[in-house]
């Protein structure tokens, strides 16, 4: 299993072709305490850098970019009563998506936690 | 945007305070604190929040014949509401209109006994000050007041932190505007704000400012709050922000300030009409307008922001409106929103959609405000 990052900085964590992903705790403390999350529907296809979740603060709505292009095959369901768990953990209960990898490939393009952690100082 | 941005005489306090900074209105504004918006509003309803307002404008406006009644009349010819009878010591809200019956500006206009103190937004301070010199230049002078601060603070301990600078603050009433000393400060105090909370706004000396900001956040139950909040604490207070919920193109009637224009400017009144658009603001006032700013409460939890459209049907093809501001509201527990919708769906309980993201959410009319006010009336 590994963990990737993006430059949105979103985390997916891979498993085979599945993937599960997030925001770190840099972008959730970026955007405050979330007050709703919702993702696109179960079976859609999404290209890498395509909108896949939205997570929305009080003032404001922030687009989740799918990291690699695949299906979505999960939202988190107890984002639904309680968006802040992104907050309380971002990189662990408060996943966002869960999602195929349709092209491995693309994840050479990503970072790693050192580089990520670098990027973001 | 060329020129750099502006800055407050409380600058230095923001950074020092941890502020997140952001462009508004030509200024560089917290919009946040590092407890963040959430709970800076929170707190405001609780305890009491401090804001800096310093970039809006206030502007004094003084009859060469030295009385304020003069004055008051010469800006009767700008504001439908009835500035003769506002007494010294007194403050009320009023609206620029045009000669289309829009609004240009919201305002406070307060009277200090011999001379009158605007108070207006901070995007239209510079035409809003050409506009009323304009007018009033020969029964007046009109003069931008750019060396003055503006601080709120608003809340239920509100009070008991100014009243600690000077007690005479307590025997305020909502609306009443004093000049007080506050921490050895001269100060313009006004009990109001734009929070739906108790609480005063404070002008001062730009020299002065960051003494009489110290000065009040070492009160009890005081802290800093941002732009952010001050924005989801007026929107539930169901109060317009002007380029939003009201602009060049809302009548007052539209926007549901009726309210504001008393008796006497009105059809019949003693000093009815005279000013920009009379005749359409009558004529609506006795007929009604054709839409009307309301209150939306999502029934979902997606917050329903502004920009989006507003449907009667759920398939989205029969349009009703828009939405002009939306937002979670952290008291109301849920996102609250405010857009004008055709008079005839606007009662409370109308069921409507919005178009989020290729969706249709369903929301209901609202009676605003969503969180009662607490004003020492």
């Amino acid at each position: 299993m590994t963990v990737y990052y993006t430059k949105e900085h979103e985390w997916l964590r891979v498993e085979g072709d599945v993937a599960v992903v997030g925001i770190t705790a840099h972008a959730a403390n970026e955007l405050g305490e979330l007050v709703f999350a919702e993702a696109r529907d179960p079976g859609t296809t999404v290209e890498q850098g395509d909108s896949v979740a939205v997570v929305e603060s009080v003032k404001a709505a922030s687009d989740i970019y799918a990291p690699v292009t695949g299906d979505v095959l999960a939202f988190n369901d107890a984002l639904g009563d309680d968006a802040a768990l992104v907050n309380r953990d971002p990189e662990g209960e408060g996943w966002i998506v869960r999602m195929t990898v349709a092209d491995a490939s693309q994840l050479e393009g990503l970072m790693d936690h050192a580089t990520y952690t670098a990027l973001v100082g | 945007m060329n020129q750099p941005l502006l800055r407050t005489p409380l600058y230095d306090l923001h950074l020092e305070l941890g502020a997140r900074m952001v462009p508004f209105a030509g200024y560089d504004m917290p919009v946040q604190y590092p407890a963040g918006v959430m709970a800076e509003h929170l707190h405001t309803r609780a305890s009491a929040g401090l804001f800096d307002v310093s970039h809006m404008g206030q502007v004094r406006v003084r009859a060469r014949s030295g009385q304020v009644a003069d004055a008051a009349r010469a800006l009767e010819a700008l504001v439908p509401a009835d500035i003769v009878a506002l007494k010294p010591g007194r403050q009320r809200y009023a609206l620029f209109t045009t000669e289309d019956g829009g609004i240009s500006d919201d305002l406070m206009v307060a009277n200090m006994g011999d001379w009158l103190l605007l108070v207006v937004n901070a995007a239209c301070k510079d035409a809003d000050f050409a506009h009323v010199n304009a007018a009033l230049a020969d029964s007046c002078t009109v003069e931008m007041l750019s060396d003055r601060a503006l601080i709120a603070v608003q809340g239920p301990a509100a009070e008991a932190a100014v009243a600690s600078l000077n007690p005479k603050a307590a025997a305020m009433r909502f609306m009443d505007v004093a000049e007080l000393d506050l921490a050895g400060v001269p100060c313009i105090v006004s009990r109001s704000g734009y929070t739906g909370e108790d609480g005063y706004e404070i002008g001062m000396d730009n020299a002065a400012a960051s003494t009489v900001a110290r000065a009040l956040l070492v009160q009890p139950g005081v802290a800093p709050a941002g732009l952010g909040a001050r924005d989801s604490l007026r929107l539930e207070a169901g109060l317009c922000l002007y380029g939003s919920d009201i602009d060049l193109t809302t009548t007052p009637v539209e926007g549901a300030l009726e309210w504001s224009i008393q008796k006497s400017r009105k059809p019949g009144g003693a000093r009815a009409g005279g000013y920009p658009g009379a005749r359409i603001v009558a004529d609506q006032l006795a007929d009604g307008a054709t839409r009307r700013r309301v209150g939306l409460r999502a029934e979902g939890r997606a917050p329903v922001r502004g920009g989006a459209e507003l449907f009667a049907d759920e398939a989205g093809q029969i349009p009703a409106g828009r939405v002009t501001s939306g937002a979670f509201g952290p008291s109301a527990g849920g996102p609250v929103a405010m857009g004008y919708v055709p008079t005839h769906l606007a009662t409370p309980g109308t069921r409507l959609f919005a178009g989020v993201r290729g969706r249709f959410l369903p929301v209901q009319v609202a009676a605003l405000p969503f969180v009662a006010p607490t004003f020492r009336r």
